[in-house]
C-alpha cells in the first residue's frame, strides 16, 4: 500500500513533468495517461486516489490542453468512449445479451439534438428552429429518454431470442438505423441523408471557458456520473438479476427474476448512456452524418468491453482508453513516424524504408489491428485484462 | 396505380430475385453447415465469400493480361475460375477454423463469435492491403466477356442474360452435388453424425476434427463459388462488399432454420425474391417516397418478424437429426 501510494504520486509527477517538458511528444502524453490509469487501479487509500485523480483530471489535463489542444480532444474522445463502453458493459457484460448494433443508440441521441438544435428542424416542423442553445441541457435528458425508448423498442421483439440470434438481430437493427439516417431525406427531410446536419447548436460555455475545455469538463462530469451509476447498479437488486440471467436464464426465472423486465431494463440502461453521449457528441462536433455510426463503431465499443473484461467497470474504462488511444495516437503516431523515417531515407537491416510502398500506412488498417486483438484476446485471455471477480471464477 | 405496368415487370423481377436468391442460398450453406456442426455463427464467412470473388477477378484479369480471356472457350474459363475460387475459399475457411476457432471449441458461446468477428475484420483489411500492394487499387471490376452479356428475349418484357443463366445453372449444380454428398455418401453420414453427437461420433471411429475441417472446406468452397458468381453477375467488388451479402445470407439461413440444409436453400430463395420485389415495387407503390434503398431494412424486418412468430425459422432448426 505504501509502495503503491509512492509509485502513484511519482507516476503522476514524473509524467506530467514529462508532458510539460515535451508538449509535442506522444510518448510523454501516453505516460501521463498511463499514470492516470495506474492511480485509478493501484491499491492506494481512497482519499489519495480521489485527490490524485482530481489533480490530474481537473487541473493538469486542462493545463496540458492549453499547450496542445489535440490532447484535450483525445481526452474528450476517451471520455465519450468510456461512457459508451460502460453502457454496453451493462448489456453485454452484466446481462449477457450480445448487442452488435450498440452505436445505433448513440446515433439516436446524436440526431435527437442535431435536428432541433440546427436549422434542420425547420424542414420537419416548419419554423422556429434552431432552438436556443441553452436547450442543450434539456436535450441531454431528451436524448437519454429517446435512446432508452429505442432500447426498449429493440428489446421487445427480441426478448425470446438467445445468443447468436439476438446478436444478428441487434446487428440488423444497427444497420436499419444507419440506413434510415442515410435515406430519410425524403419524402420528408428528417436527417438530411448522407450530407449530414450542420451547424449544430452549442450551449454557451460558462465562465468564458474555451469550447475544448468546456466539452472536456462536461464529458468528465458525465463519465463520473455514469461510473457511479454503474457501481451502484452492479451490486443492486437489478444488477444481480442481470448477472443471474447471464449465468442461467432458466434458473434465474425459477428464482423469481422477472426476465422480461430485467432484460428490457438492461437494454434501456445501456442505451441511455449512449443517448446522452450522442447529444454531447453532436454538439461537440457541430456536424454529424451517418458515417459516424457504422458497424465498425459498434465493434469498436464491443472490443473495448471485451479487451477490458466483460462485466468489469475498471475493465471497460481501461478498454475504452486503450482502444481510443490506439486509434487516435498510436496508429497515427506510428504512421507519421514511419513517414518521417521514410523521408529521411533510414535503412533498417539493409532495407531502405524509402522503398516501403506508400500503401502501407498503419492508420488505414485499424480494422486489421482490431481483428488481431480480438482473436488473440479470445484465444489467450477471454476474460479480458481486468476481469470482474465473479466472471473470473465462472470462466475458469 | 398502373396495374398492367406492375404486373408486366413481375416476371423480370421474379427472375432477378431468383438469381439473387441462389446467390444467398450458396452463401447461406456455409453458415448453416458450420452451425449444424459447431453451433456457432461463422461471422468470417462473408469474407471467405469475398475472397473467392477476389481470386476469381485476379485470375480473369491475369488471363486478360495474357490475352487469353477471349481465346479460351468461355465455359472453360468459368469452370477454371469457379474451381480456383472454391479452392481458395475452402482452404481459407479450413485455416481460419484451425487458427481461430479450434482453440475455443469448449469456451462459452460468445467467445468464438467474437473471435470470428476479429477474423472477419482482419481479412477485410488483409485483402485491402494485398490488393493495394499488388494492383494499387482495391475496388476491382470483373473483366467483361461479350458472350456473357448476350441477352435472350423470352417475351417482350422478360429477357435473361447468359451470365444469369450461368449463375442459376452453377448454383443448381452445386446444390445438387452438396445434397448427394451430405445424404448419400459416407462422408455425408459422418458429417451428420458429428452434428448429432460429437462424442458418440468419435466413439464410432469418426475423426471429429477432420470432419469439422471438412465441413469448413465444403461450406467455404460453396461461399467461394458464390463469390465468383457474384463477381460475374454484378461486376464491381471491394474488400468490404462481402459484409452485406454475408449478413443477408445469414438472415436467409436463420429464415429457413439454421443448421438445416434445405432450409438454407429455401431461405435464400425466399429472401432473394422478397428483396427483388421490395427493390422494384416499394418505389412504385409508395409513389417514389421510399425507394430501393430500403430493401435492406425490408430484409431485416422480415427476419425480425419471422423470428417473432417462428423463432426456429421456417423449416425449423435441425441440429439433431440431419446436418
Amino acid at each position: 500500500m505504501m509502495l503503491h501510494s509512492a509509485l502513484a504520486i511519482a507516476a503522476v509527477a514524473v509524467s506530467s513533468t514529462a508532458v510539460a517538458t515535451f508538449p509535442r511528444s506522444v510518448l510523454a502524453f501516453l505516460a501521463f495517461q498511463g499514470a492516470v490509469l495506474f492511480v485509478y487501479l493501484a491499491r492506494v487509500s481512497r482519499w489519495l486516489r480521489v485527490g490524485l485523480l482530481g489533480l490530474a483530471l481537473l487541473v493538469l489535463m486542462p493545463l496540458i490542453g492549453a499547450y496542445n489542444g489535440y490532447y484535450l480532444e483525445v481526452a474528450t474522445q476517451v471520455g465519450i468512449f468510456v461512457a459508451l463502453a460502460l453502457g454496453l458493459n451493462i448489456v453485454v457484460g452484466l446481462a449477457g445479451l450480445l448487442d452488435l448494433g450498440y452505436v445505433a443508440f448513440f446515433a439516436v441521441g446524436a440526431y435527437a439534438w442535431a435536428i432541433p438544435g440546427s436549422p434542420q428542424g425547420n424542414e420537419i416542423f416548419g419554423g422556429g428552429f434552431p432552438l436556443p442553445p441553452s436547450m442543450f441541457y434539456l436535450f441531454l435528458l431528451v436524448g437519454l429518454l429517446v435512446a432508452a425508448g429505442a432500447g426498449i423498442l429493440l428489446g421487445l421483439p427480441v426478448l425470446r431470442l438467445h445468443g447468436d440470434y439476438l446478436a444478428i438481430v441487434t446487428l440488423g437493427f444497427g444497420e436499419v438505423i444507419r440506413v434510415l439516417a442515410n435515406n430519410l431525406d425524403k419524402p420528408i427531410n428528417f436527417t438530411n441523408g448522407p450530407k449530414g446536419i450542420t451547424p449544430i447548436g452549442r450551449p454557451p460555455a460558462p465562465f468564458g471557458l474555451p469550447y475544448g475545455e468546456y466539452f472536456y469538463f462536461l464529458v468528465l462530469l458525465i463519465v463520473a456520473v455514469v461510473i457511479v451509476v454503474n457501481r451502484r447498479l452492479e451490486d443492486s437488486h437489478i444488477g444481480r438479476a442481470w448477472e443471474a440471467i447471464r449465468e442461467d436464464e432458466v434458473a434465474a426465472q425459477a428464482m423469481g427474476v422477472p426476465l422480461v423486465r430485467a432484460k428490457l431494463l438492461a437494454f434501456a440502461c445501456g442505451a441511455s448512456f449512449a443517448g446522452v453521449m450522442g447529444v454531447v457528441f453532436s454538439a461537440k462536433q457541430l456536424f454529424i452524418n451517418p458515417e459516424s455510426f457504422t458497424f465498425l463503431e459498434s465493434i469498436g465499443v464491443l472490443s473495448m468491453v471485451i479487451l477490458g473484461g466483460m462485466g468489469s467497470i475498471p475493465g471497460a474504462v481501461l478498454g475504452a482508453m486503450a482502444v481510443t488511444v490506439l486509434n487516435l495516437q498510436v496508429l497515427k503516431g506510428f504512421s507519421l513516424w514511419l513517414n518521417e523515417l521514410k523521408n529521411a531515407g533510414v535503412t533498417i537491416l539493409g532495407f531502405n524504408l524509402a522503398d516501403l510502398p506508400t500503401q502501407f500506412e498503419p492508420a488505414k488498417y485499424e480494422r486489421m489491428i482490431f481483428g488481431i486483438i480480438l482473436v488473440l484476446m479470445m484465444i489467450f485471455r477471454p476474460q479480458g485484462i481486468l476481469p470482474a471477480r465473479r466472471r473470473q471464477r465462472e470462466l475458469r | 396505380m398502373d396495374l398492367p405496368l406492375l404486373l408486366g415487370i413481375l416476371p423480370q423481377v421474379l427472375l432477378d430475385g431468383l438469381i439473387l436468391g441462389f446467390m444467398y442460398a450458396l452463401i447461406a450453406l456455409g453458415y448453416t453447415m458450420v452451425y449444424g456442426v459447431l453451433e456457432f455463427i461463422n461471422f468470417a464467412h462473408s469474407e471467405i465469400f469475398i475472397v473467392g470473388a477476389f481470386v476469381g477477378v485476379e485470375i480473369m484479369l491475369g488471363l486478360k493480361g495474357a490475352g487469353m480471356l477471349d481465346r479460351l472457350p468461355w465455359p472453360l474459363v468459368l469452370v477454371l475460375v469457379l474451381l480456383a475460387g472454391m479452392a481458395a475459399s475452402g482452404l481459407l475457411a479450413v485455416t481460419v477454423e484451425r487458427v481461430a476457432y479450434r482453440p475455443l471449441r469448449h469456451a462459452p458461446r460468445l467467445i468464438p463469435l467474437i473471435s470470428a468477428i476479429g477474423i472477419s475484420f482482419f481479412l477485410q483489411d488483409a485483402i485491402r492491403l494485398f490488393e493495394s500492394l499488388w494492383r494499387n487499387a482495391f475496388n476491382l471490376v470483373y473483366p467483361t466477356m461479350d458472350v456473357l452479356n448476350v441477352r435472350f428475349e423470352l417475351t417482350q418484357t422478360i429477357d435473361v442474360s447468359v451470365k444469369s443463366l450461368v449463375v442459376i445453372v452453377a448454383a443448381l449444380a452445386m446444390l445438387g452435388v452438396l445434397h448427394v454428398l451430405v445424404n448419400r455418401t459416407k462422408i455425408g453420414t459422418a458429417i451428420r453424425a458429428v452434428a448429432e453427437d460429437q462424442a458418440a461420433a468419435s466413439l464410432m471411429g469418426i475423426n471429429v476434427n477432420r470432419i469439422i475441417s471438412l465441413t469448413f472446406l465444403i461450406g467455404g468452397a460453396m461461399g467461394g463459388a458464390a463469390g465468383v458468381l457474384f463477381g460475374v453477375q454484378y461486376g464491381l467488388i471491394n474488400p468490404y462488399t462481402g459484409f452485406i451479402p454475408g449478413l443477408k445470407a445469414f438472415t436467409a439461413a436463420v429464415l429457413g432454420g439454421i443448421g438445416n440444409i434445405p432450409g438454407a436453400m429455401l431461405g435464400g430463395l425466399v429472401l432473394g425474391l422478397l428483396e427483388a420485389l421490395a427493390a422494384s415495387y416499394l418505389s412504385l407503390l409508395t409513389g417514389g417516397a421510399f425507394g430501393a434503398e430500403y430493401k435492406d431494412i425490408f430484409a431485416f424486418s422480415v427476419l425480425i418478424v419471422i423470428l417473432i412468430f417462428r423463432p426456429k425459422g421456417l423449416l425449423g432448426e435441425v441440429i439433431r437429426g440431419r446436418a
